[in-house]
């Protein structure tokens, strides 16, 4: 079996699911359901009373593993008490360590990533930090103790595909935890490239819950994903830059 | 006595516990975290930590996201 292995756990699937942006409860349930995915992400925030449904509930019901994130901080202050916080309700020690730096790129903040990452480290956390694609930071937090590393392709929810190559293919050969490909994803290409540079998941939501067609697009990202996977244990053959004929006319 | 839940006044008795702040805005018990200033306080503790007079209460849980 080709499982992913996070913190000790075995995952089939190697699409993780976000839930923003859905339509609807329903419309999350079709999308998860048609994507295969066995760990999604959710938020915290204050409770609303007047609240009807809860995403837990969805994944409860389907049996996805719940991976609590800490979207809207911008400290790693916040970051660490969000955390806690997601202990707490949730029962579980892993977090998606997100800490952004302004509200217009949404792009993470590297300094306060870091500082938030060690002390979730100590702290017992299993902790899957969001982070620009910089490879350096990448070996930095694997080192600090992080369970996986999350690089952006682009920025979230901006559908732009994975604008450095190079880089990803670079954290990925450096690295020893897995490499999760991280917001940027638009459509179905954009997942399988991300596997075929070597990354071990994809994590997206925008892309599926935004869709016109939400569940045909969680399917459409499973195949891209699996595809994507094979394509790089096969082994793709060599760039050249002219024809190299398959049948030659003499041996 | 008056305490912030998650950003609201909120008048309480003199005494009263996180337990009796959460119950001012849900039945729920599971699903949920409580910080008071910026501290975790367990479920295990909510009915024995008493809250004081312009204690910050947030009462989290979790919603669709990321």
């Amino acid at each position: 079996m080709d499982d992913l292995i996070i913190g000790g756990e075995k995952f089939a699937s190697r699409l993780i699911m976000g839930t923003g942006g859905a339509p609807s409860l329903e419309v999350l349930d079709q999308a998860l359901v048609a994507s295969g995915t066995e760990l999604t992400t959710v938020a915290m925030r204050r409770l609303d009373p007047a609240a009807r449904g809860s995403v837990l509930d969805v994944l409860r019901r389907r049996d996805i593993k719940v991976l609590p994130n800490t979207a809207g901080c911008y400290t790693a202050g916040e970051a660490v008490l969000t955390a806690r916080l997601a202990r707490e309700a949730l029962g579980t020690p892993w977090v998606k360590l997100e800490v952004i730096s302004d509200e217009r790129t949404l792009l993470p903040d590297p300094i306060e990533t870091f500082d938030a990452a060690e002390r979730l480290v100590a702290d017992g956390f299993v902790v899957l930090p969001y982070i620009g694609d910089d490879p350096a930071l990448a070996r930095r937090l694997e080192q600090a103790g992080c369970a996986a590393v999350m690089p952006l392709g682009a920025p979230i929810g901006s559908g732009l595909g994975i604008r450095n190559p190079h880089n990803i293919e670079l954290i990925v050969e450096a690295a020893s935890v897995p490499v999760i490909l991280d917001a940027g994803i638009g459509t179905a290409s954009d997942a399988a490239l991300a596997m075929e540079l070597g990354c071990d998941a994809v994590l997206l939501a925008t892309a599926v819950t935004r869709a016109q067609r939400p569940e045909l697009m969680a399917a459409a990202m499973r195949g891209a994903v699996e595809a994507g996977r094979a394509a790089r244990l096969a082994g793709r053959i060599p760039k050249r830059r002219y024809a190299e004929a398959s049948s030659p006319m003499s041996k | 006595m008056n305490v912030m839940i998650n950003g609201e006044a909120h008048d309480m008795p003199p005494g009263a516990t996180v337990a009796y702040a959460v119950q001012a805005l849900t039945s729920a018990t599971s699903g949920i975290a409580v910080a008071v200033n910026d501290e975790v306080v367990r479920r295990s503790a909510w009915d024995t930590t008493p809250l004081s007079e312009r204690d910050r209460v947030e009462v989290l849980t979790a919603v669709q996201g990321g």
